[in-house]
């Protein structure tokens, strides 16, 4: 893995259009590595295509986009090199219903290493009992919670011991302790494993405790990147509306609350 | 006009080429799929132990309908020793592999497509892709193995039964000795027409698992429709095409054979 300053993940000129309406415009990013980065954003600004189009689900329409200084897109040996090396946890986990909690942690190594049977189950075990697991590896995933899910999922993504972790709105249709919980599982699990992580989501306040640097993302566009102190002192209106949206909405709720219409 | 004719001319080319492509890469996918057999071996159970019984039910009553009426019409020429002659004959070349192979795209076939349009549409398919493994290998190819091997398989059960059915029909209940309907069954079935019967299932397996499987993979994508009405879109497509694939074949390798 690469020193912590040194940057895994670079972006260049990023598109993306769907039907003619354009969603991503040009995005220019660079991840450093060994830290969570988070790129944040309302609901559409093209946060989950942006992720899809680094993860090599979705074809970007122009840019580049380079994992540890080699580009991706064409060469498909860069391309499977940065399969193996990168995970990704899908905002609805993604876990295969038809088997259970081991099988589905062990289905990345089974597939595509040739560690024989032991070492695949031991490796898969690990896993489970870092994220505190075990005690479920015969459990079918529809048995489980939405935060045991979120945390099978985790464990098939760090199986393989990857350098960059991919998280598509981790948080997503969480309560609130439990996107604590999710960030703190984030957190903790990057520290112990020393992967990099790249988060997308809309939870401003979890985000900014959780993470090294942040990136608002907005009408298709980097509107910002900083430091979670950055963000919270920055006056750019998009960070600022963005940020301040609670104030907003006390203020517009003041205002319907009033005895007295701003109308009158 | 033209133009439109032009347009549906080259969807249909340019789908027929994605088509080909996906059972081409299915197949060449083999040989680096790990684990391939623990798969192949859960299709078979799939496509095989769990559509026996309806298999059977049809094939019985293949068997009992054509011993019925074969024995009406030939009994009007006088012919009625022909009876296991006419059941085995039909059943064989014809009703035993487009049957079963109707039952089974009924059964196997649309779970199958129903099962990978919820897997696309859950993201499944796209973590395969993402952990570097070839979705295709994956999920397709046991299943079309696994198809080659059941198709004719569940046809040569529906023949057994089918001519039991006809027996009790025409032998039991209106009367046929047993001896000449049987010996007629033996006289009638050459190797030629078991070659016909098996050649037959086996198409029609790789042609229903890869409209099904085609169908349920791509659900979603190809057409307007997402969520739970991409998946209910491609499954509909996959029974209706692949039936209607199965009877086109049908027509096609029995002109081969005749």
């Amino acid at each position: 893995m690469g020193a912590a300053s040194s940057c895994i993940l670079g972006i260049r000129g990023l598109s993306k259009s769907f039907h003619g309406r354009e969603v991503l415009s040009g995005i220019d990013l660079e991840v450093p590595s060994g830290m969570i980065f988070t790129v944040l954003g309302p609901s559409g600004a093209g946060k989950s295509v942006f992720l899809k189009c680094v993860a090599g689900i979705v074809p970007p329409d122009a840019g580049a986009i380079s994992f540890d200084g080699r580009p991706l897109g064409r060469d498909a040996r860069a391309m499977r090199d940065f399969r193996r090396r990168c995970g990704v946890l899908f905002q609805g986990n993604a876990l295969f219903d038809s088997l259970t909690a081991l099988e589905n942690v062990s289905l990345p190594l089974e597939q595509t290493t040739r560690l024989d049977k032991e070492e695949i189950q031991s490796r898969s075990l690990e896993a489970l009992r870092q994220l505190e697991m075990e005690d479920f590896r015969d459990h079918h995933p529809g048995a489980l919670s939405g935060g045991m899910q979120k945390r099978l999922a985790l464990a098939r993504a760090i199986v393989t011991q990857p350098e960059l972790v991919l998280f598509d709105e981790p948080t997503a249709g969480l309560d609130p302790l439990r996107r604590n919980a999710v960030f703190a599982m984030i957190a903790k699990y990057q520290r112990l494993a020393g992967f990099t992580a790249l988060v997308v989501t809309h939870d401003v306040p979890e985000a900014l405790v959780a993470s090294d640097r942040v990136a608002l993302l907005e009408k298709g566009r980097i509107q910002f990147e900083g430091t979670p102190a950055d963000f919270t002192s920055s006056t750019h209106p998009v960070v600022a509306q963005f940020r301040d949206s609670e104030a907003a909405l006390r203020a517009t709720i003041a205002a319907i609350r009033s005895p007295e219409p701003a109308a009158a | 006009m033209i133009r439109s004719v032009g347009r549906v001319s080259l969807d249909v080319v340019e789908g027929l080429g994605d088509f080909s492509l996906f059972v081409g890469r299915s197949f060449f996918s083999v040989p680096g799929t790990r684990r391939l057999w623990r798969r192949f071996a859960r299709a078979v159970h799939e496509q095989g132990t769990v559509c026996l019984p309806v298999v059977l039910i049809v094939g019985v009553f293949t068997g009992l309908v054509l011993g019925l009426q074969g024995y009406h019409v030939l009994s009007r020429f006088g012919s009625e020793g022909l009876l296991g002659t006419m059941v085995s004959l039909s059943l064989v070349r014809e009703m035993a592999p487009v049957l079963a192979a109707l039952m089974l795209i009924g059964q196997a076939g649309s779970a199958f497509a129903a099962e990978l349009g919820i897997q696309r549409n859950t993201e499944q398919i796209a973590a395969l892709e993402t952990m570097g493994v070839d979705s295709v290998g994956y999920l397709v190819a046991p299943r079309l193995l696994a198809a080659l091997l059941v198709y004719p398989f569940q046809a040569a059960l529906f023949v057994v039964v089918g001519l039991w059915g006809g027996s009790v029909s025409g032998s039991m209940l209106l009367g046929v000795d047993s001896g000449v309907y049987w010996s007629a069954v033996d006289r009638a079935i050459e190797f030629r027409d078991l070659r016909e019967c098996f050649s037959k299932a086996a198409v029609f397996g790789l042609l229903a698992t890869s409209i099904c499987a085609y169908q349920g993979f791509h659900a979603g994508l190809n057409h307007s429709a997402s969520g739970a009405r991409a998946v209910s879109a491609a499954t509909t497509r996959a029974v209706v095409l692949s039936s209607i694939m199965v009877l086109v074949g049908d027509y096609i390798i029995s002109s081969f054979f005749v």
